[in-house]
């Protein structure tokens, strides 16, 4: 399989590999796949006072592609409001990453991940507002 | 040392520079027809190819009138299943074989099946070798072929092919035995294997690629139904001009295999231990198949809470394989391993690294060390590794499946 020259640069210098603590609230936690799939991407997101996304986190089992578009969500969503945050769609990550046809369910995986992050983390503060009223 | 490293020796082998240059005269001087009865020309082609026969023969312990000629492997086991079945069918319709076979023996069955034939796919224990006692139980009355490797392909476990060839012999059923892996590894003599029908290909004893050969028993004498027509060539066999300097690459290749197995079976033997030892004391490592009943250059790992296709991009620095090379193009996980009982994730994360006469004691050093570098690092990125470090188990897990 010829990966393309993003997808390497990704897997070989993949940004933001880390984790959160899964317990804070400013935390969002997405994890999506199956070990059974052959793909497993687990995003988390910090959301600020602002709303606004200032840092997030990665950790991928995966094939390269997977890992890449992962990597490359992390770097788009920072900055951006949870909303902004879920218009990010898997056709922009396949084509940012030139992603052949038979990988493109690794970028369907990452905009999943987005959009798991983004929900956990507005379940916690539902509940806390819920909590607080 | 150069790289990449190539460490896939049961994908193909390459050419013996001693038999290359065996083989250069039969393309530009000796060129002629070996069925050319008429001239010198055809003589000097048809006793290079002769000759060949006997050392193909030689090396499997069987007669030179026994050997015939095919395109390779894949032909050779759509001859021997498709022509002993068809030869045999007012017999019965039954045949049996098991499923780690290799494709061309799997899909060549599937197509029987489409023919009217009925087909058991033996399952294999978790050490990857079939039971002869279920083997003994899926006969039926009607069996009338049973085809079962010698070497599985993918994680290089020897099949007890012996005791199934007496089985055959005393139920007079035809036996056929893939032994594309086996040859020129495992000590094969005819006199003592009671198979029928036996195939080999040149690519993987350092011969080239393009040339195989089916053996066909002569006592007792076993009857298939040829595939290919046109001149009746190899006794009505198989039809066709044969490539002269094919089969002399294929002759001398054979000739070094039977002459060197021994020292390079030790070689091999010496370098997959080394290799294994340096990443053996890894966490959460499995070896594939059984590490005894096993040819000494192959082993098959698998790295827990790593994905296969990432460790292999990974390791890009040596040419190894994850599951067989027909198969690594799809997103299946081997169904080899599958099998074996391997779950998906152990199956999606193992390696196949097979040594052979040209690897070298530094480049197997230098492959441990990267695999281990590299494992290291992909787990670092892997939410599996994560969990499992964090005591969670993984099967308690609801997974989004996709």
């Amino acid at each position: 399989m010829a990966y393309s020259d993003k997808v390497i640069d990704h897997y070989e210098n993949p940004r933001n590999v880390g984790a959160f603590d899964k317990g804070d609230e400013s935390v969002g936690t997405g994890m999506v796949g199956a070990p059974a799939c052959g793909d497993v991407m687990k995003l988390q997101i910090k959301v600020g006072a602002d709303g606004r996304i200032e840092d997030a986190r990665f950790k991928t089992y995966g094939c390269g592609s997977a890992i890449a578009s992962s990597s490359l969500v992390t770097e788009w969503v920072k900055g951006k409001t949870l909303d902004e945050a879920t218009t990010i769609k898997n056709t922009h990550i396949a084509e940012e990453l030139s992603l052949p046809p038979v990988k493109i369910h690794c970028s369907i995986l990452a905009e999943d991940a987005i959009k798991a992050a983004v929900e956990d983390y507005k379940k916690k503060h539902s509940v806390e507002q819920k909590k607080v009223a | 040392m150069r790289l990449p490293i190539y460490l896939d020796y049961s994908a193909t082998t390459p050419v013996d520079p001693r038999v290359a240059e065996k083989m250069i005269p039969y393309l530009t001087e000796f060129f002629g027809n070996p069925a050319s009865r008429s001239h010198a020309f055809g003589w000097k082609a048809e006793a290079a190819v002769e000759e060949a026969r006997a050392h193909v023969a030689a090396l499997i312990g069987a007669d030179p009138k026994e050997i015939v000629w095919t395109s390779g492997a894949t032909e050779g086991n759509n001859l021997a299943l498709k022509g002993a079945a068809n030869f045999h069918k007012t017999k019965g319709k039954h045949i049996v074989t098991q499923k780690t076979e290799h494709k061309a023996v799997l899909d060549t069955v599937r197509e029987l099946e489409r023919q009217g034939f009925e087909a058991t796919y033996l399952d294999v224990e978790a050490n990857g070798i079939v039971s002869l006692e279920k083997l003994k139980a899926a006969i039926r009355p009607d069996t009338i072929l049973v085809s079962i490797m010698m070497v599985n392909n993918e994680i290089g476990v020897i099949q007890p092919v012996w005791e199934i060839g007496e089985l055959c012999r005393e139920k007079g059923i035809v036996f056929h035995v893939d032994a594309v892996q086996g040859a020129g590894r495992v000590e094969i003599d005819l006199a003592k294997l009671k198979a029928d029908l036996l195939t080999i290909t040149a690519h993987k004893i350092y011969g080239p690629k393009g040339i195989g050969a089916l053996y066909v028993r002569r006592k007792p004498r076993v009857r298939i139904e040829a595939q290919i027509h046109g001149g009746g060539h190899e006794r009505g066999f198989r039809s066709g001009t044969l490539p002269t300097h094919q089969i002399v690459g294929f002759g001398e290749a054979a000739r070094l295999a039977k002459q060197e197995m021994a020292s390079d079976n030790e070689h091999v033997r010496a370098l997959r231990d080394r290799l294994w030892n340096a990443i053996e004391d890894m966490e959460e490592v499995y070896v594939n198949g059984d590490l005894e009943r096993r040819i000494p250059h192959n082993l098959n790992v698998s790295f827990n809470f790593v994905e296969g296709e990432s460790l292999i991009m990974a390791v890009k620095d040596i040419a190894v394989s994850s599951g067989s090379a027909c198969t690594s193009a799809s997103l299946e996980p081997s169904y080899v391993l599958r099998a074996l009982g391997r779950n998906d994730e152990l199956a999606h994360s193992s390696i196949r690294i097979t040594l052979g006469r040209f690897t070298t004691e530094e480049e197997v050093n230098y492959a441990a060390a990267l695999i281990r570098r590299k494992v290291e690092k992909l787990r670092e990125l892997s939410p599996l590794w994560e969990m499992y470090k964090d005591g969670v188990d993984l099967n308690s897990v609801q997974w989004a499946a996709h």
